[in-house]
């Protein structure tokens, strides 16, 4: 069985999030994520509050509902997914093998995400004991969890909550200490109204919230109570009981939260502040899209994030047990979220619907600010609420993001940068927050440093002082004809008394032994005690060194004509010669050999790089010294050799040897060497650039990786269970080094012309790193200049204002504010107000864009630089004039210029369908292809849904009719039709 | 033989009974093209709600929040397609 197709990019959006103590370490808390198909689990490092991503699996299904429990007395945490499959899965994640093990899948239904079929909404029991899984309508589900006698998770067969003609909103498990399991769903019956043709039920039926109890001693779940709600709810919030909380549940009703709980406690109701002077349309409810609740055993408080991404913190005040008063006040104002959830470690990480996804410090849970604090105790006048104004960040503190594409509209691949390969020019987000991302394969570097060097140096290393130093101690630079030893301390300077010979360039240098240096240069080989004390071995008279092999304990050098001598390093710390030399059939191009195996006294083999274009692979072990096992003919002359010996991943079994050559014409080969024999196979082949390729050893996640250095550099690492050889976005870079610092733990230092650079790769696993240029609105379709390197695109929104609109409503606003004073004090104050109201303009991609009334559409046409994100041109579409298509048009009456054509809806309502016809925009490009001009406008009858060149004319559709119009001074004319019946 | 025809019809009938019984919005003989039409419609909007992918793209289209989205269509449900037709008195039950 072979996986034939593998992803390059997964799924960047992120649908739901739970966080629990999964690896059931103590006081760590991880988040799983689902990514569509995909199951992800997070960790927030709290030293350095990056993300780091523990685990990737597949699940093949869409994840609906996901859900975290631990059972009583436990401290890790299981995970129940609810997906299209039918059935309800349980899964542990496994530390020490790196992936979510099923521990039980139950079937209970058809496949697929259907009506009837549980799984969009999954509730949990806090206390671990019962598990409800529901459907859209009618069906909910619930299992009893408890553990046997070895203390394994158990899972009952399903008992039945179902309710038909009942469609469900909302699922939570309510606390209810140790009492029988509770669950509360947000019900809406319409049985009635499917039986009334005259539509009176429709305005008298009321959404309920129902309590399901499931009775452990009768094993059976009785509906026990349902409440009508005055307003529709769309979300629970389960808040604490037992021994830490009153118990009940928050219902987020729109522009209301109210708080519910089973027996004679009173509703407490809550209106959600409002944005103060918002321009948002003024008959829109607000409504409540996500929640997250932190508890400890002294406190607890919600966090819920209304829909233009305001966090409020809500908390409750008791009177004993029962609830007395609702406060709600502004937080702070974060990207709208799928989930949020906040980490006992002091984070907040919120998954939002479109565009990155957010990792928050909490600095300070807003206790002690001048933000005014509501109750549900104010007095307010009926329909009347609170008003807050938005403000940036001020108790929490960004510390990291994980990007997304979603929603990804278009893409475009091209080479338009003129770079060696083509990126993908991707059309991503929503609203404000919409973004031209330029995605190029490759690993994003983060460039530590960068320092010149007096000359051209061609190679580099780094030696550690000691072998049980984790830091580098010297960088070694070789030049033409000299050494420069560097010393790394808090800063990089050139050390004068390493004991190496500074006037020879130097071919290799390792630590060896305990705590000696080597230095290979082509005279000799020159080897520094610690002490001090230097000895020496001179190349034999006429013949240099080219080439050497290092590492701890072993020490092969090729000598000009092809003859190899081996050295190893004997107990009291000598360098022995071996007394036989081999000569080879050719000169040495590269020789390599792979670090002494842990356990062991020396490295096996050794492989050495033949200018008559092959591979050989030389035995060193004691018996056979110096034979030759086997060789490999390569296609072009080798230009480097790496050997790697990587443990197998548990620690155990036999390690596997892979040997990485590198060909003169830039190809990479990859091969295994079997570990007894030395035998070479299964060769893999990756071209990598139009250089010869080099390796280099370096250290990526605490294990070997390969540098491979051609016209573009490559990072060949391990990651997740996976080898992945990605391209560095970075300039080529000549030869490299691994570089441990306390500064940099997993760095490289490398050199390109005459510079030092100290580099690190640290967003391992992507494929892409991007550019991104911002955008005004939802993106919509691009086109490209044929050969100036622009991209022109429009971008369209629904049900939001022009920014001409917008001023004129802020200014309305304004006026209003003023006319309504009365004496000369009150207008002063008046005038102030209304100043502050016209200059005060929030940041949309931050606070989300204004909302209007639905047929209100936005449209901006724009033509920007592909490599520079500069906007040439900018063209503003009048309020309700959407946007939909565009093309680019040489029209035969106008044969040497350019045009693009944007088709438009004007005034659209969505549901019910209706319409003010359409028109068509006529853009002259200027030849240099760095302008547009508006020529035309062209009414239509109907909105146009497509454009498309044809004949050097204009074919477009409208509606059922498409119709094709030819270029004209004062608008375009229409020169036939064809109207399409079925339709 | 002559006996089991009678049983057999009423065994397909209490078969199909039972479909309709465990599924919801399986059709019958009788089923009014308002009926089917309203459970077509609701089908369609529950896999709307159910596939977050189309979900994410009714979101974006409407320009609404996800959340807000999942709201409308669950509510858009209950009554899809106006109210039920009067019942002709010619109809049985």
């Amino acid at each position: 069985m072979h996986l034939y197709h593998l992803t390059l990019q997964g799924q960047t959006s992120i649908n739901q999030a739970v966080h629990g103590s999964f690896t059931g370490a103590s006081k760590q808390q991880e988040v799983c994520v689902a990514r569509g198909t995909t199951l992800q689990l997070i960790f927030c490092d709290p030293k350095s509050g990056k993300i780091q991503t523990l685990c990737t699996q597949d699940v093949f299904g869409v994840i609906r509902s996901l859900y975290a429990f631990r059972l009583t007395g436990s401290n890790k945490d299981y995970v129940a997914v609810g997906s299209d499959s039918g059935r309800i899965a349980i899964l542990e994640y496994k530390q020490e093998r790196n992936l979510f093990e099923r521990i039980h899948l139950e079937t209970y239904g058809k496949t697929g995400c259907r009506r009837v079929v549980p799984g969009q909404y999954l509730a949990a029991d806090p206390r671990g004991r019962a598990i409800m899984i529901g459907a859209a309508e009618r069906q909910k589900l619930v299992y009893i969890l408890n553990r046997d006698v070895e203390a394994r998770l158990t899972i009952s067969s399903p008992l039945e909550a179902h309710k038909t003609y009942t469609l469900c909103q909302g699922m939570v498990g309510v606390d209810v200490g140790f009492e029988n399991p509770t669950f509360a769903c947000l019900e809406f019956d319409y049985e009635e109204i499917d039986n009334d043709p005259t539509g009176e039920n429709l305005k008298k039926t009321q959404q309920h919230l129902t309590f399901y109890e499931l009775d452990l001693g009768l094993n059976h779940v009785v509906r026990k109570y349902a409440e009508p709600l005055t307003d529709l709810g769309n979300h629970l919030i389960a808040v604490p009981g037992g021994q830490e909380g009153p118990s009940g549940v928050i219902v987020c009703c729109e522009n209301y939260l109210v708080y519910k709980n089973l027996g004679d406690q009173p509703d407490i109701k809550c209106p959600i502040p409002r944005r103060r002077n918002d321009l948002d349309d003024a008959d829109r409810t607000l409504m409540i899209v996500c929640s997250a609740t932190h508890k400890t055993k002294l406190l607890f408080f919600f966090l819920v994030q209304s829909e233009q991404g305001d966090v409020f913190k809500v908390t409750l005040e008791t009177d004993e047990d029962l609830v007395t008063e609702m406060k709600i006040k502004y937080f702070d104002t974060v990207p709208v979220a799928n989930a949020m959830c906040i980490l006992k470690t002091g984070f907040l990480f919120v998954a939002a619907e479109f565009g990155d996804h957010q990792l928050y410090q909490i600095a300070n849970l807003g206790d002690n600010d001048d933000e005014p604090e509501y109750s549900s105790r104010m007095e307010l006048e009926e329909g009347d609420t609170f008003f807050f104004a938005p403000r940036s960040l001020q108790n929490l503190v960004p510390v990291d993001t994980i990007p997304s594409l979603c929603p990804l509209i278009n893409t475009h691949i091209a080479d338009l940068a003129r770079e060696d390969a083509p990126q993908i020019y991707a059309m991503c987000g929503r609203g404000a927050g919409s973004k031209l991302k330029v995605l190029r394969n490759g690993l994003e570097v983060s460039e530590m440093a960068v320092s010149e060097l007096p000359g051209n140096p061609n190679a580099v290393w780094t030696v550690k002082r000691n072998v049980d130093d984790k830091f580098d101690a010297h960088i070694v630079v070789s030049f033409l004809n000299a050494t420069l030893v560097l010393a790394i301390g808090e800063t990089v300077e050139e050390a004068t008394d390493s004991g190496f010979v500074a006037t020879q360039p130097t071919i290799g240098c390792a630590l060896i032994g305990d705590d000696s240096m080597l230095q290979v240069y082509p005279d000799g080989i020159r080897h520094i005690r610690s002490d001090r004390r230097v000895n020496e071995w001179r190349a034999p008279g006429r013949r240099t060194i080219v080439k050497c092999a290092l590492n701890r304990r072993q020490v092969a050098i090729g000598l000009s004509g092809g003859e190899i001598v081996y050295f190893e390093l004997d107990m009291t710390g000598q360098l022995n010669e071996f007394t036989e030399r081999r000569q080879l059939p050719g000169e040495i191009l590269c020789m390599s050999m792979s670090e002494v195996p842990e356990g062991e006294i020396r490295s096996r083999f050794l492989t050495v790089g033949v200018s008559d274009s092959t591979v050989r692979v030389i035995s060193l072990d004691p018996s056979d010294t110096l034979a030759p096992l086997s060789f490999q003919a390569l296609p072009s002359p080798p230009e480097s050799l790496l050997l790697l010996e990587s443990s197998s991943e548990d620690g155990k079994g036999v390690s596997t040897i892979h040997l990485n050559i590198g060909l003169q014409n830039g190809c990479l080969l990859r091969t295994t060497v079997d570990s007894v024999t030395g035998d070479l196979m299964d060769t893999r082949t990756r071209f990598l650039g139009t250089r010869p390729v080099r390796l280099f050893r370096v250290r990526v996640l605490n294990k070997d990786a390969v540098l491979c250095t051609s016209s573009r550099s490559w990072l060949l690492y391990h990651y997740q269970n996976r080898f992945h050889l990605t391209p560095l976005s970075y300039p080529s870079l000549e030869f490299a080094s691994s570089f441990a610092s306390e500064q940099c733990a997993e760095g490289v230092v490398a050199i390109t012309e005459n510079t030092l650079r100290i580099i690190a790769v640290e967003k391992l696993g992507g494929a892409f790193n991007e550019v991104i240029h911002k955008l005004a609105l939802t993106p919509r379709r691009m086109v490209v200049h044929p050969s100036a390197n622009t991209i022109m695109m429009i971008e369209t929104d629904h049900a939001t204002y022009t920014e001409q609109m917008k001023n004129k409503k802020r200014n309305d606003m304004a006026n209003d504010i003023e006319s309504l004073a009365t004496d000369e004090q009150e207008l002063e104050l008046a005038r102030e107000i209304a100043e502050g109201m016209r200059n005060t303009k929030l940041d949309e991609s931050v606070f989300g864009t204004v909302k209007g009334a639905p047929t209100r559409w936005a449209s901006v046409v724009r033509l920007l630089n592909a490599k520079t994100g500069d906007i040439h041109s900018f063209f503003e579409l009048p309020q309700d004039e959407a946007a939909k298509c565009m093309t680019l048009i040489q029209f035969h009456a106008q044969p040497d210029t350019l045009m693009v054509l944007v088709g438009c809806a004007i005034s659209v309502r969505l549901r019910p369908y209706s319409h003010r016809g359409g028109c068509v925009y006529t853009f002259l490009l200027s030849n240099s292809g760095d302008k547009f001009d508006l020529v035309h406008r062209t009414p239509t009858e109907e909105p146009v849904t497509a454009v498309h060149d044809f004949r050097g004319m204009a074919l477009i559709a409208l509606g059922n009719r498409l119709r094709i119009y030819e270029f004209g001074k004062r608008k375009l004319l229409a020169k036939c039709e064809n109207k399409v019946k079925l339709l | 033989m002559t006996s089991s025809a009678p049983t057999e019809r009423f065994h397909v009938l209490a078969q199909l009974e039972h479909l309709q019984s465990k599924y919801t919005g399986c059709g019958h003989a009788d089923t009014s093209r308002w009926e089917w039409m309203t459970n077509v419609h609701r089908d369609t909007y529950a896999s709307l709600v159910g596939h977050p992918g189309l979900l994410s793209y009714m979101a974006v289209c409407e320009h609404e929040s996800r959340a807000r989205t999942k709201f409308n269509l669950i509510n858009r449900m209950v009554q899809p397609c106006g109210p039920p037709p009067e019942k002709s008195p010619l109809d049985d039950d």
